[in-house]
Formats: structure tokens, C-alpha cells, sequence
């Protein structure tokens, strides 16, 4: 068969789709990449903090041209409770230095950014088509199927996103289960430019990265996220499906956006978005069957992302998963062999780079979360309950600090308290 | 319970600010005709949309045009109260400006 009408089909124009468009058209091939979105990046959200690492080594200085929004050089991290918050805040230049640095982003201007740099590459984008089924001949992905249109393929690469109705279509993939799956909900608050820098003590083009536990996932499996942009605020919660409560996902974002630590620096912000999407966060447990004959899955589909609580990544997975697949593809291009045996290079590729060991590193932190909420209630009390006993002078007579303390720690329990030291170390 | 928390949240005039193109010839989301109230409440709690709602008669109502299409209600009832989900048609449905 050697009337394919492109070399690869990528279905999704998210990070993942359009960068491996990127790559796979420098490279020379013929290259088509469809989304079901008025343009790239228009179904897209994120939390949104881009660690740069990735897509650094593809795109050389990628951040002086992009539309990022602020580089990240102050980290929040905070225990909430519902009327009070204690936290850590890490200011470092470090965290700015070319190679570990990272940058707020908001998908749809960026996504649409990553599209152009693939088309100028030579790939070919269209959007506003949703992908209803792949072509198979003998057992092999050979194209897609849009309506009355087939259009056939070496390869399809499937950048379509946590959702993946195509990996489960063609049996790549069971459904995901509820307690490897978070629902995030994000509002973003348009702000002026020099009133974020004044809130968040930074300097132009710098921002923060601000996650809490606690209150915000209403003391369940979850939390709260802020990130500072250019203009804009991003405000979010994420709370796995299967730890839901009474609360809905909406009262949490509205109770969040209103909690007494954030409601300040939200003051005479404009609502401008409100946005929903899921997080996988099972981890390497619950990845799927990434190669298929003829086809590859790449980013949210192939579950590759980490939630640790203080950082999420998925969006340095999924432009690495797309390098590794666009190098896998190359290579069969050698041998013009696309079945699963021809394209086996991508797993070799994932497992020299940082995303498949990561991925196994973390691999017990699903379930060290899941085995103790005591994360998400129990210790955030405790930290408001300690430092409030810490902070308040109100004329009774003082005791010493360790008594003061104790008490609070007993609550818990010591031994609970070094056990879920202890695991939570092992875990990450 | 604090003052903050008694705010209900009116979630519809969140999604009015955000654009959406309606298929008005296409429902994506399909709930079956008999439906578990005791997974219809699941829904009620996990859209971020909060279209899963009740009527005044405290029946089923729901409507998909505020569909963020994230794809909880297909993780948490797909097997269960939904007859369909799909992605709404190419170019229909929430278009993120920001994302
Ligand atoms: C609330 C939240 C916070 C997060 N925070 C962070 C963070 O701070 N840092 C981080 O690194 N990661 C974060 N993540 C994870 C990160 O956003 C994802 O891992 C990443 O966006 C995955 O990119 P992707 O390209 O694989 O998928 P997506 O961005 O979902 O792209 C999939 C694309 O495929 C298209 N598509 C799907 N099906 C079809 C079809 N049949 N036909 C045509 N097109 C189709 C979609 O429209 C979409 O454009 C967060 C996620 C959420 C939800
Ligand atoms: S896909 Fe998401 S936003 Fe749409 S109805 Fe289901 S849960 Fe609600």
C-alpha cells in the first residue's frame, strides 16, 4: 500500500498532537493534524504551569517567543483549613535559571501557538472536525473517518486527550475508573498587570505557583491550585471522582474563590472564564496499551500525568510522549513497518527518557493518597490549630511551647503521624 | 459553618461568560429514560457545570448546552443513567478563549 494520502494522521491539537506535528514535519513527512475544536487549544485547559524541560529541548529559547504568561519564581504551598490558611512560601531565582523553569500558561493562545510553529513546519491543521473512527485493513490502523470522509495513513497518532474515545473504540484501553480520575474546575479573574506583581511580591513577568490541601477538595481527596498570569488570575480545585462528598464541584470553586486568604486577592477581579476538565492521576497503574498495530497514543490519553500535591505534571508528559512517538514513527519510516513491532521504539524511547521512569518512580503516590486522608483534614487542622496556639497572645497564662503542642499532635496520633511520614517519603 | 460557605453558587451565570456554540440538532449527552436517582445525585455533585440538575417537582432536568465536556458523568455514570456521550460535532460545543 503505498497510496496512503499522508505519512501520519494525528488526531488532537492539544500540547502533545501539536508538537509531534511539529516533529514529524521537520523530519519531512506528510503530515495532517485534526482537531475537533475551532482551533488548537480551543477545548483545552490546564491548572496551568508548563515546566519547560520538555519542550526546552525541542524548541530552543521556546519562552522568549511563546505566549507564556509569567515565569514561576515563587512557590506557595498551603494547608487550609475554612477560615484559615498556613504556608510555605519559597521564593528562588533558581527556580527561573534556562532548563528548570517553568511558566503559568493558559491553553488556548498557546496551543494555537504550537499549531502555527507545526504548520510553518509544513504540517497541515484542520479543525473544526471531530475524528468518529479509525480505518482498519487487516488488523491495522490504516487512517481515520470524519463523517462521509476516510482518510488514510501510515500511522495515526492519537493526541486526543484523557478522554480517548478512539483508544477505547479500538480496545487500547478499558474506561478509567473513578479513583484514577479528578475533575478539576478552574475560574480565571482578569486583573491588572501591577496589581498582581503588588499582591504576589513579583516583578514584572514573574509570577507564583501557589497549591493548597484542605478545605478547598472540602477536606477529601483533592485541592486548590492559583496561578498568576500576565493578566489574569487562574483559580482552581481538583477533587477525585471517587472521594466526592455532598459538596458539589461548583460550591467548591465558589467557597474557594471566597475563602478569607483568597477573597483579598481577588478584590475588583472580572470573572473571564470558567472552565472544567479531567486529571488522570492513577499514574503508571493506570496506563493503557500505548502501541497498537499502525497506531501509537501520546499525552492525557496514554494517562501520563502526576499529581504530588504540590506540583501537577502532564504537560511536560505529553510533549515528550509526542517527541518519543514522532522519533518511533521516523524510525518505521526506515523500515516501512508500522505494525506494533515496527513502532516498538516509542516504549524504548519513553523508557530512556524522564516520562516512563517518572512515571514508575511515583508509582505507589496514588495510592499513599488514597490510603491516608488524614492528608487532606486531619493535618491541615492540625497545622491551623498549632500556629494559631502559636500566634495568639490573648492574656491567659502562657505555657511552654512543646506543651502547647502536644496536645494537638496526640489528636492524631504520633505513631499516625510517622507512619504517614514514613510512606509518604517512601512514595515519592 | 462559615459565611463564605453559605453562598449558593450560580453556576449558570459562570458559563454565561464563556462562549459556546449550541448544536441545537445534536444532543451529545443522552440520559436513559428510567433514571437511578442514587446515580443521578452522583452528577449532581461532580459536573463542574452543574447541569445535572432537579425541576421544581424534584424531577430529572438537564440540559447539555453548558457542557464543559470534560467527561466526568461518562467516568462516573457512562454504564448507568447515560444512553450517549459523544463530543459534540466538530466546531460545536464550549470554545475556551483562555483555557
Ligand atoms: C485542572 C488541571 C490542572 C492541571 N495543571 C497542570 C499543571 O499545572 N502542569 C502540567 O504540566 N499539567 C497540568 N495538568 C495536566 C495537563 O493539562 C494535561 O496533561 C495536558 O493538557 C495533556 O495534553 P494533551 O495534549 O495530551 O491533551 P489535551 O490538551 O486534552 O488535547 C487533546 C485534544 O484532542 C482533541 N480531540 C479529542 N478527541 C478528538 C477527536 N475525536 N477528533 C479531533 N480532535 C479530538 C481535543 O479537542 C483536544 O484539543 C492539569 C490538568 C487539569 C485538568
Ligand atoms: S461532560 Fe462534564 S460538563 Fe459536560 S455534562 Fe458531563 S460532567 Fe457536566
Amino acid at each position: 500500500m503505498a497510496d496512503e494520502a499522508f505519512d501520519a494522521i494525528i488526531v488532537g491539537g492539544g500540547i502533545a498532537g501539536t508538537v509531534a506535528a511539529y516533529l514529524l514535519a521537520k523530519e519531512g513527512l506528510e503530515v495532517l493534524l485534526i482537531e475537533r475544536g475551532n482551533y488548537p487549544g480551543s477545548k483545552n485547559m490546564t491548572g496551568g504551569r508548563l515546566y519547560s524541560h520538555s519542550l526546552e529541548k525541542i524548541m530552543p529559547g521556546f519562552a522568549e517567543e511563546a505566549p507564556i504568561e509569567r515565569k514561576i519564581t515563587r512557590e506557595r504551598v498551603y494547608m487550609m483549613t475554612e477560615d484559615s490558611a498556613a504556608g510555605l512560601d519559597f521564593y528562588s531565582g533558581r527556580l527561573g535559571v534556562r532548563g528548570q523553569d517553568s511558566y503559568s500558561v493558559l491553553r488556548a493562545p498557546f496551543d494555537q501557538w504550537l499549531g502555527e510553529k507545526a504548520e510553518s513546519a509544513g504540517a497541515n491543521i484542520v479543525s473544526g472536525i471531530c475524528v468518529e473512527n479509525l480505518i482498519f485493513n487487516d488488523g491495522q490502523v490504516g487512517g481515520v473517518v470524519a463523517g462521509e470522509d476516510e482518510i488514510t495513513s501510515k500511522v495515526v497518532i492519537l493526541a486526543d486527550g484523557i478522554n480517548s474515545l478512539l483508544a477505547q473504540k479500538i480496545g487500547m484501553r478499558e474506561e478509567f475508573k473513578p479513583h484514577q480520575m479528578a475533575v478539576g474546575v478552574k475560574e480565571l479573574w482578569e486583573l491588572p498587570a501591577s496589581v498582581i506583581e503588588d499582591r504576589f511580591g513579583c516583578s514584572e513577568n514573574e509570577g507564583a505557583a501557589c497549591m493548597f490541601a484542605g478545605s478547598p477538595s472540602d477536606s477529601r481527596i483533592g485541592g486548590g491550585f492559583l496561578y498568576t498570569n500576565k493578566e489574569s488570575i487562574s483559580l482552581g480545585v481538583v477533587a477525585t471522582l471517587s472521594d466526592l462528598g455532598e459538596k458539589t464541584v461548583p460550591q467548591l470553586m465558589e467557597d474557594f474563590h471566597n475563602h478569607p486568604a483568597i477573597a483579598p486577592l481577588l478584590k475588583g477581579a472580572q470573572l473571564i472564564e470558567y472552565s472544567g476538565h479531567l486529571v488522570p492521576e492513577g499514574g503508571f497503574d493506570m496506563m493503557p496499551k500505548i502501541v497498537g498495530n499502525g497506531v501509537l497514543v501520546v499525552g492525557d490519553g496514554a494517562g501520563l500525568c502526576i499529581n504530588l500535591g504540590y506540583a501537577i505534571r502532564g504537560m511536560d508528559f505529553a510533549v515528550a510522549s509526542a517527541e518519543c512517538a514522532a522519533k518511533a514513527v521516523i524510525d518505521a519510516q526506515q523500515t516501512d513497518d508500522f505494525s506494533a513491532a515496527g513502532l516498538q521504539n516509542y516504549l524504548k524511547y519513553m523508557e530512556k527518557s524522564f516520562v516512563l521512569p517518572d512515571m514508575k518512580l511515583y508509582r505507589q503516590f496514588p495510592h499513599f493518597l488514597e490510603g491516608t486522608p488524614r492528608i487532606f483534614g486531619a493535618y491541615p487542622n492540625m497545622a491551623v490549630d498549632m500556629l494559631t496556639d502559636m500566634f495568639v497572645m490573648d492574656g491567659q497564662p502562657a505555657r511552654p511551647l512543646m506543651k502547647k503542642m502536644m496536645p494537638h499532635v496526640k489528636k492524631i496520633g504520633i505513631w499516625n503521624l510517622i507512619k504517614d511520614g514514613w510512606k509518604g517519603m517512601k512514595s515519592i | 459553618m462559615s459565611s463564605a460557605e453559605m453562598e449558593k453558587v450560580n453556576v449558570d451565570a459562570k458559563l454565561s461568560i464563556n462562549k459556546f456554540y449550541v448544536d441545537e440538532e445534536n444532543a451529545h449527552i443522552v440520559l436513559k429514560e428510567d433514571v437511578d436517582m442514587n446515580e443521578y445525585r452522583q452528577l449532581m455533585v461532580a459536573c463542574p457545570a452543574g447541569i445535572y440538575k432537579l425541576n421544581k417537582n424534584g424531577e430529572v432536568f438537564f440540559d447539555y448546552a453548558g457542557c464543559l465536556e470534560c467527561g466526568t458523568c461518562r467516568i462516573l455514570c457512562g454504564q448507568t443513567i447515560l444512553a450517549k456521550w459523544e463530543f459534540p460535532r466538530g466546531t460545536f460545543g464550549v470554545e475556551y478563549r483562555y483555557g
